[in-house]
């Protein structure tokens, strides 16, 4: 048996990178110096747009990461949104911290948050869990609203940063939205990578078969939790760091959620593409449809039925399955050297030869 | 001690129209396991049902309200089979995200249609007019209120044990597969359970409209209210949904004395409190 193994593990190789996935790393440094170098060349709008765009973005990853990967779908994600923006501002307007070093203090602030709140939260399961965390949610959005220090039910302004020139300000912003938003994409691929990924992906497929399989559920779910609470609380701090004014209605608003869902359905859930192909079509969208009101969330409402109901796998789905394309691959490909061997060997083609498609699995 | 007995009697008699609330909420979880995050907008919708029957028909208040129950019996029922029925699995997140999307088409197309503006039904001068016992004031509607959910309680208790609609409602519960080989369709069966808990909605949207001004954006805070009954009751009991619904309202209340801000934050953090304290509900019972 053991002779067979070894055999075995010296004819194959596992495959993790694609072509695609090489072009796309290039693909998103280019992007990423074009962004960096933005003030150079883009005007004030442009730059106010990428940061909003960023904050959707990476709200909507950690709202992939806990339903489409942890399988717990919350209603309740404007909680840590929310805190991110005010701990960041209470952070900057009493404490004197740089705004800019705020946000990724305001993201630790909520991961400590998290912690006792999970332990709420996790008293419930499946629909009941997603209005339970939307109650959480409420309650920090109260609890604010009647603390008058922080300006009450109609807020309060960033003040820390009049001093800074507004050029600068808003350089500043937009790198640190860049440097969020790369850090998001890029810890999330390593994660989903390593074999605590894989144990995720085992687990949001059937948790009852990942425990058998060795796979401490109860620890997965509480760790996607926490680091979503954290990049929720990032993209919140993000936000209200270039809108400059928060208020408890803005802050915890249950459209955030709303505005993460539509993103993740339309793109694709479960898959790293999808938050990033959905947030760029809600931000056009937003961008040209936002001034017909209600109309325009009625669009959205019913698109988002629409589409789970009948393209559950999303854009970016459909366009992986029908054309195998992968561009953050996190699965591994078993390639049978012997075969790919016989397959030069028998350049003709047979009935002997195996589709080399055939021959890699996934795991 | 009067402040104490009035914040109890106040708050049980919010309670009834939070365990009204609940109800249809409570039934739509036990028959299909259904998380219904629409279910506080569809109250608003019957509201302004029973508004445009009322406002733009004309109809006298008694007519409108019996029709709005046929209506609400039908949508209900059409609701389910076209559109939850497909969406109902083991899988939460489908109806989550379908009912999700309903809750926020309602809420701008009430918008679109009757504005912003909140909207109560005249009822008369009945929905001010109270008695006085022992230095406590009980409004008429509340206790119409209290009246009718205790009813639709004992109502509900009856068509689950008693009749054949009620056994099919249980039996679809525990396993939607197996009832087939009965003969019994667990889509009409869920269709039906949507239809009535429909009914004990527009019961409530009645009520609700005729105690206070309505806006179309009301439905999640309804939606949170009943939620919270439901699981600070014990699920699939109709007299834990009503007790739930009565402890929801007294700690709104008491948290109303105290402060106007913080009333509805006091039943919130109750119900987080239960939940820690107490998950199973205060009188747990699998339907």
């Amino acid at each position: 048996m053991s002779m067979h193994l070894t055999r075995s593990a010296a004819a194959f190789e596992v495959r993790r990178a694609t072509r695609a996935s090489r072009v796309t790393v290039a693909c998103l440094l280019i992007v990423a110096v074009a962004v960096a170098s933005a003030p150079w060349w883009a005007g004030r709008d442009a730059l106010h747009d990428f940061v909003q765009l960023a904050s959707y973005l990476v709200f909507a990853m950690m709202w992939n990461l806990l339903a489409g990967y942890g399988g717990m779908v919350s209603i309740g994600q404007q909680a840590f949104f929310g805190i991110g923006g005010y701990a960041m501002l209470i952070l900057a307007n009493y404490c004197g911290v740089s705004p800019f070093i705020a946000v990724p203090l305001a993201a630790s602030i909520a991961v400590v948050i998290a912690v006792p709140v999970s332990l709420v939260a996790f008293r419930l399961e499946g629909g009941y869990f997603a209005i339970g965390t939307w109650v959480i949610a409420e309650v920090f959005r109260l609890t604010v609203a009647n603390m008058s220090v922080l300006g009450g039910g109609s807020g309060t302004s960033l003040t820390a940063l009049q001093d800074v020139p507004r050029a600068l300000r808003e350089s500043l912003t937009l790198w640190l939205a860049l440097a969020i938003v790369a850090a998001a994409i890029g810890l999330l691929y390593v994660f989903l990578r390593s074999k605590a990924g894989l144990a995720l992906t085992a687990m949001r497929d059937n948790a009852v078969a990942a425990s058998s399989q060795g796979v401490d559920v109860k620890r997965a779910r509480l760790i996607v939790y926490l680091v979503s609470a954290c990049g929720a609380a990032l993209a919140g701090g993000l936000y209200f760091l270039g809108n400059l004014r928060i208020s408890p209605d803005a802050a915890f608003s249950v459209n955030w959620t709303a505005f993460g869902i539509f993103i993740v359905m339309i793109g694709g859930l479960g898959t790293l593409e999808g938050p990033i192909v959905g947030a760029l079509i809600f931000f056009i969208l937003n961008k040209f449809l936002s001034d017909y009101g209600t109309w325009y969330l009625i669009g959205l409402g019913a698109l988002a039925i629409v589409v789970t109901m009948f393209f559950p796998q999303g854009l970016w789905g459909f366009v992986s399955r029908r054309f195998g394309l992968q561009l953050f691959p996190v699965g591994r490909h078993v390639v049978l050297a012997d075969i790919e061997a016989s397959q030069r060997r028998s350049t003709g083609g047979g009935a002997d030869v195996l589709d080399a498609s055939a021959a890699t699995r996934r795991a | 001690m009067n402040t104490l007995l009035n914040i109890v009697v106040q708050g049980v008699l919010l309670g009834a129209l939070y365990g009204l609330f609940a109800m249809g909420q409570s039934l739509v979880f036990g028959v299909m396991r259904l998380t219904n995050t629409a279910h506080g907008d569809f109250i608003v919708l019957l509201v302004f049902v029973l508004f445009a029957l009322t406002g733009f028909v004309h109809l006298p208040l008694a007519v409108a309200i019996a029709l709005l129950l046929v209506i609400a019996f039908g949508a209900g029922y059409a609701v389910q089979y076209t559109i939850l029925n497909r969406v109902s699995s083991r899988d939460p997140l489908p109806s989550l995200i379908v009912t999700f999307g309903l809750s926020i088409v309602i809420q701008n197309v009430l918008q679109q249609v009757f504005s912003a503006d909140p909207r109560s039904i005249a009822t008369g001068s009945f929905e001010s007019k109270s008695i006085a016992l022992a230095g406590i004031t009980l409004g008429y509607l509340p206790l119409v209120t209290l009246a009718a959910t205790v009813a639709l309680a004992f109502a509900m208790q009856w068509l689950f044990g008693r009749t054949p609609l009620g056994r099919a409602f249980r039996a679809t519960s525990d396993d939607r597969e197996i009832v087939q080989l009965m003969g019994v369709s667990y889509r009409r069966t869920y269709a039906l359970a949507m239809g009535v808990a429909f009914v004990l909605i527009a019961v409530a949207a009645a009520l609700y409209s005729m105690r206070t001004a309505v806006s179309p954006t009301d439905g999640p805070a309804l939606l949170l209210y009943a939620f919270e009954a439901v699981i600070i009751g014990g699920m699939g009991s109709f007299w834990g949904t009503f007790v739930g619904g009565m402890a929801l309202g007294i700690a709104q209340q008491a948290g109303f004395y105290f402060d106007p801000g913080w009333g509805i934050w006091l039943g919130h953090v109750v119900f987080l409190g239960v939940l820690v304290a107490r998950p199973q509900g205060l009188l747990p019972k699998t339907a």
